[in-house]
């Protein structure tokens, strides 16, 4: 080799690989930044996974003492007790109780407030209503349990004079108030979304707001409307603070609204206020409740999504 | 819909035997609908404003029941056993600390999740996995979240009943909250802006830094805050990793007077928080605790509505202002 091509070579080596080198580099870092990125998304899976496990983990050891005949048919849930019975459905009634008020008093106001605010409120009103719904589902749920065991019951006395201190009536009226602006605001997106041909063509044939409100929007907006109601179920189910303040701690196998009983979510509340030892059977029936309170929730929440999928309007 | 209302709308009968009775009937008719659609509306607006003072009025009430409390010596002093004389010292404090922990677990992760999975994720069951575990984990009622700190957290990992496993519980509650935000954040930039930054030879990190990130930290913002003011609100879960009620003292400062300055005992200290002592509070039966539950109620009430108040805000001038 001559002298020239070597300077030619040496030239290439100090002008070039320098810069390739430090394409390595760079694509190393790209490559080390998308797997730490993708750590934290896999976060979300890793907190699911460990709920599912330390929820089966706790209740498999439970389910060791208590069969399941006995978890899903005994009338009395006592697991504190010298006299201890493990039977869940008064818990479950307790639940099913309290959210079927919530619903019941959620459901056709805040249907009723989405279908005004998408259809006869002023864009003004709209604008100005929709941030305080927003408002108004961010209010911590424990002042609601102020509300409902120092306002709304002393005043349900009123009414009902035997009504006792602690009582179901209270805190599902509470909840389904504290789930409206939920429910309405849902709702209300789902109804927005319906296009404006369709209320034009409805207006066209001579049909009032009102008509088209509910004979046209409603129904093409149906889907979302029931989703909205399947996980404000799933909320109210969920639903702590408001119940644990309001309804009574005492397990009471009854759906009678006038009267006091825990919720699965009160129970352990009730249990994690106390001191007790890990390890024993009364901490693992936390979480045997909390299993069941998952299951309640997940199949809301899945059913949530079918009907939401499956009855999608095309339009 | 024209067929269910024919008789309404063309009455057969009496269309041959005169046009003036057809006309009037037609008239009342027309009258009656809108009776109907003024109904309507003022039974809806009744439903709105019902959903709406309550809120007020639930305000007011605290208010009023808690007025006599709002002085310094509410904020500065410990629980104690005589009503007039507890204050909430420990417990602004312990939610502050909390908060703090909150913060820095939540939000890095949440970002760098959002972050993945608009900007990188593939699309393929991966990514539709995460996706469906993010969607689900906001629906989960945030007491089971208090279930996996006390197994994993509490015991498993043996913090204890502390403040990092009370932040540490909290982050993963607002996870989701933050997650969604920031996708929403990106997922408003236009892809010309990203071409743009290739097209002189960006990184696709150089890219998402200083470009994707900037662009949407309005919006990731509007996230961060709602996300803190639902951990700030949240009782149930801190109650289940068995946070004390009763705290009469304060954490270890995070501040030393010596160095290296920053010290990090506070993270294992036990500590209560604002809406577990309004809870102890509310369950005692002597009125003169309720007192002190409402004016609680009233602060947290106040600082929750700021906090999403400027979130909204925040959204709204966003929204308003930038034309890409």
């Amino acid at each position: 080799m001559n002298s020239a091509t070597m300077s030619h070579l040496s030239a290439i080596q100090t002008t070039i690989s320098p810069r390739l080198a430090n394409n390595v580099r760079r694509n190393v870092k790209e490559r080390v930044i998308e797997f730490i990125l993708m750590l934290a998304a896999l976060s979300a899976v890793a907190t699911t996974f460990a709920i599912v496990a330390i929820l089966l983990y706790e209740s498999l050891s439970f389910f060791k003492t208590v069969s399941l005949l006995e978890f899903f048919t005994a009338k009395e849930w006592t697991p504190l007790f010298e006299d201890a019975h493990y039977g869940i459905m008064p818990l479950v009634a307790g639940t099913l109780t309290t959210s079927a008020i919530a619903l019941a008093v959620a459901m056709p106001i805040g249907t009723v407030a989405a279908i005004y605010l998408s259809e006869f409120a002023s864009y003004k009103t709209r604008e100005m209503v929709k941030p305080v719904l927003e408002l108004l589902v961010g209010v911590p749920t424990i002042v609601f349990g102020y509300f409902a065991l120092l306002f709304v019951t002393p005043l349900l006395q009123k009414v009902f004079p035997e009504l006792p201190g602690f009582n179901m009536l209270g805190a599902g009226i509470v909840m389904g108030i504290m789930i409206v602006p939920y429910i309405a605001s849902v709702a209300e997106d789902a109804m927005r979304a319906v296009p404006m041909h369709m209320r034009e063509g409805s207006y066209a044939m001579g049909a009032t707001r009102f008509q088209t409100a509910i004979r046209v929007v409603t129904p093409a907006a149906i889907s979302g409307i029931v989703a909205a109601y399947i996980l404000a179920i799933s909320r109210a189910v969920g639903e702590t603070m408001v119940v644990a303040v309001a309804a009574g701690q005492q397990p009471n196998l009854t759906f009678n609204p006038m009267e006091s009983a825990a919720t699965i979510t009160a129970f352990i509340v009730q249990v994690a206020m106390g001191d007790l030892p890990h390890g024993s059977i009364g901490y693992q029936s936390i979480f045997a409740a909390g299993l069941m309170l998952m299951a309640m929730t997940l199949f809301f929440n899945i059913l949530g999504h079918i009907v939401r999928k499956k009855y999608r309007e095309q339009y | 819909m024209l067929t269910m209302d024919k008789q309404n709308l063309i009455p057969a009968s009496s269309a041959k035997a005169s046009g003036m009775d057809d006309l009037q009937e037609v008239r009342a008719m027309i009258r009656r609908h809108k009776r109907k659609d003024i109904l309507f509306a003022s039974i809806g607006l009744l439903a709105l404003m019902f959903a709406l003072l309550t809120l007020l009025t639930l305000f007011i009430d605290l208010v009023m029941d808690g007025y006599q409390r709002f002085n310094m010596e509410f904020l500065s002093e410990f629980p104690s056993r005589r009503a007039a004389h507890a204050g909430l010292l420990s417990a602004w404090v312990g939610s502050l600390l909390v908060m703090l922990v909150t913060f820095l677990a939540a939000v890095p992760m949440g970002v760098a999740a959002g972050l993945y999975l608009e900007e990188y994720a593939p699309k393929n069951w991966f990514s539709d996995l995460i996706e469906i575990n993010v969607t689900n984990l906001a629906g989960v009622p945030s007491i089971v979240y208090g279930l996996l700190a006390l197994g994993l957290f509490v015991y498993g990992l043996g913090f204890g009943q502390s403040i990092l496993t009370a932040g540490l519980t909290l982050g993963l509650l607002i996870l989701p909250i933050i997650i969604v935000s920031t996708r929403e954040a990106i997922r408003a930039i236009p892809a010309a802006i990203r071409e743009a930054a290739y097209a002189v030879g960006a990184t696709k990190w150089q890219v998402v830094k200083d470009h994707v990130l900037k662009y949407s930290q309005g919006g990731i913002l509007t996230g961060v805050i709602i996300g803190m003011a639902r951990a700030l609100g949240e009782t149930a879960p801190i109650i289940t990793i068995g946070a004390l009620t009763f705290i009469a003292f304060l954490p270890p400062s995070p501040i030393g007077t010596e160095a290296p300055f920053i010290n990090f005992e506070w993270l294992s200290s036990g500590f209560t928080v604002l809406p577990i002592q309004m809870f102890n509070w509310l369950s005692r039966p002597d009125h003169a605790f309720h007192i002190n539950a409402a004016a609680t109620g009233a602060i947290i009430i106040l600082v929750t509505l700021l906090m999403n108040g400027t979130a909204i805000w925040l959204r709204y001038k966003i929204r308003k202002n930038i034309k890409w």
